[in-house]
């Protein structure tokens, strides 16, 4: 899962590109539709989304966020929200809910808030049509890839925005070029943590934060990207 | 009972938000002696207060603050990584599957299964978000604290000595440790999931069938 799509990423220079690569996220991670939000430290705001245009301008035109319960509890926030546990009972909301619902977003959602440094923070959200039950086993299933594709999506869209290509090449610290090399050498995680005098947790955690500058899926992928850019020396 | 709030929510709790304030500056100004800044009311409160983190409170039968500690994601700006940095090696920690747990309180004369049940929260809380780990800042002499809760932390550095010590910790979010903590603070899974729920609302049926 996401291995393709985090390859389109890396690739990705323009807002434009940015586009595109949301889009065949979604089809990566079979969502019927996805929409990032991301408001700069400056207030800049930034918008993709798979929503009917009709839909996006009655929304902006109406100032639904004022009202959207997904945007009133999540925005600025940061734990992961299934749209379930939302408060949808004033009148307004009920009557947003069944406009959302005609224009086809659907009553199922899951949403990622996401906190960027420096105060930049993003909302990133899932929707579908979906029974309950398929909702539920969806949610299981892809939440934690749901949870690394935003992420990654946020990191690239503040690469953009800041301009630097230099943020490409991940600063990992010399601990975390250790660990990764280790692996890379082919030593268990067991061995890794001995030979780096830490315990498994530590370097798991170490292996975690390197995983997430290089933008990798799992810890394979982060020694490929790592191996890649020249930060490892094996 | 816990109380999960959002800083941009604490003003429905001005009791148990108050007491917070105060019971940190007693702990870590006046007890610890660290180099904290109180206000002139008595309130402890630094930069990452400002940027809306989630605090786990322990509310008292009478409404009064029992206990409390403070979350925030390692995706955004933290303590350790701005300030703690050789307690980890260099190794700036971030991740989604990862946040931070500071200013870990007791207020003064706190109930034993005070600090289970704070433990017990972010535990549920990890479960709940999908996190594989907690990382903390905290009082060097809070290990024990924690060791004595069931759920102790893989130590990754410490600096200072004494009242002085401050150590970075790890705790891994597993499942495995949550009976241990329920039993340690003499809660049931229920009566926690309902405290969650309570908090963090609790999952309805069909989103359309109340529209």
């Amino acid at each position: 899962m996401l291995e393709s799509f985090l390859d389109r990423l890396q690739k990705v220079k323009t807002l434009g590109d940015l586009d595109g690569a949301i889009l065949s996220l979604s089809d990566e991670l079979n969502a019927e539709h996805m929409v990032y939000h991301s408001v700069g430290s400056g207030g800049k705001e930034y918008a993709v989304t798979t929503y009917h245009p009709i839909w996006v301008d009655q929304y902006l035109g109406n100032d639904y966020a004022r009202i959207d319960p997904v945007v009133q509890a999540c925005l600025r926030r940061f734990h992961p929200v299934d749209w379930k546990r939302l408060d949808w009972s004033g009148k307004a909301t009920r009557e947003f809910l069944h406009e959302a619902v005609d224009a086809g977003v659907g009553s199922q959602g899951f949403s990622i808030p996401i906190r960027g440094p420096s105060g930049q923070f993003a909302l990133f959200s899932v929707s579908s049509r979906d029974s309950d039950e398929h909702w539920a086993r969806y949610t299981q299933d892809y939440t934690r890839s749901l949870i690394l594709a935003s992420h990654y999506v946020n990191q690239k869209a503040l690469e953009i925005e800041n301009g630097t290509d230099q943020a490409e090449i991940a600063s990992l610290s010399p601990r975390e070029t250790d660990a990764l090399t280790m692996l890379a050498l082919g030593l268990s995680r067991a061995q890794a943590a001995d030979s780096l005098s830490i315990s498994e947790h530590t370097l798991r955690v170490y292996i975690e934060s390197a995983r997430f500058k290089l933008s990798a899926m799992n810890t394979t992928h982060a020694v490929a990207r790592a191996m890649n850019q020249g930060l490892l020396r094996v | 009972m816990l109380r999960y709030v959002y800083a941009d929510q604490l003003h429905q709790f001005p009791r148990l938000a108050q007491g917070m304030f105060r019971d940190r500056a007693v702990q870590f100004s006046a007890r610890l002696g660290w180099e904290v800044s109180v206000d002139d009311d008595g309130n402890e409160r630094d930069q990452y207060d400002d940027l809306n983190p989630l605090y786990i409170l322990w509310e008292r039968p009478d409404g009064t603050h029992g206990g409390s500690l403070r979350l925030l994601p390692t995706t955004g700006d933290t303590m350790l990584n701005d300030h703690f940095g050789h307690l980890t090696d260099g190794v700036t920690i971030q991740s989604p599957f990862i946040w931070e747990c500071t200013r870990f309180c007791l207020a003064p004369g706190a109930e034993a299964h005070v600090s289970s049940a704070l433990m017990l929260g972010v535990l549920e809380l990890g479960l709940n978000a999908h996190l594989d780990h907690i990382v903390g800042v905290f009082d060097a002499r809070m290990i024990r604290v924690y060791a004595r809760v069931g759920w102790g932390p893989t130590v990754l550095g410490t600096e200072g000595e004494g009242r002085n010590a401050i150590s970075a910790g790890l705790w891994p979010c597993d499942e495995g440790f949550r009976a241990r903590l329920l039993s340690k603070a003499g809660i049931s899974a229920e009566v926690s999931d309902h405290w969650y729920n309570r908090s963090f609302g609790t999952v309805a049926e069909q989103i359309g069938a109340v529209a």
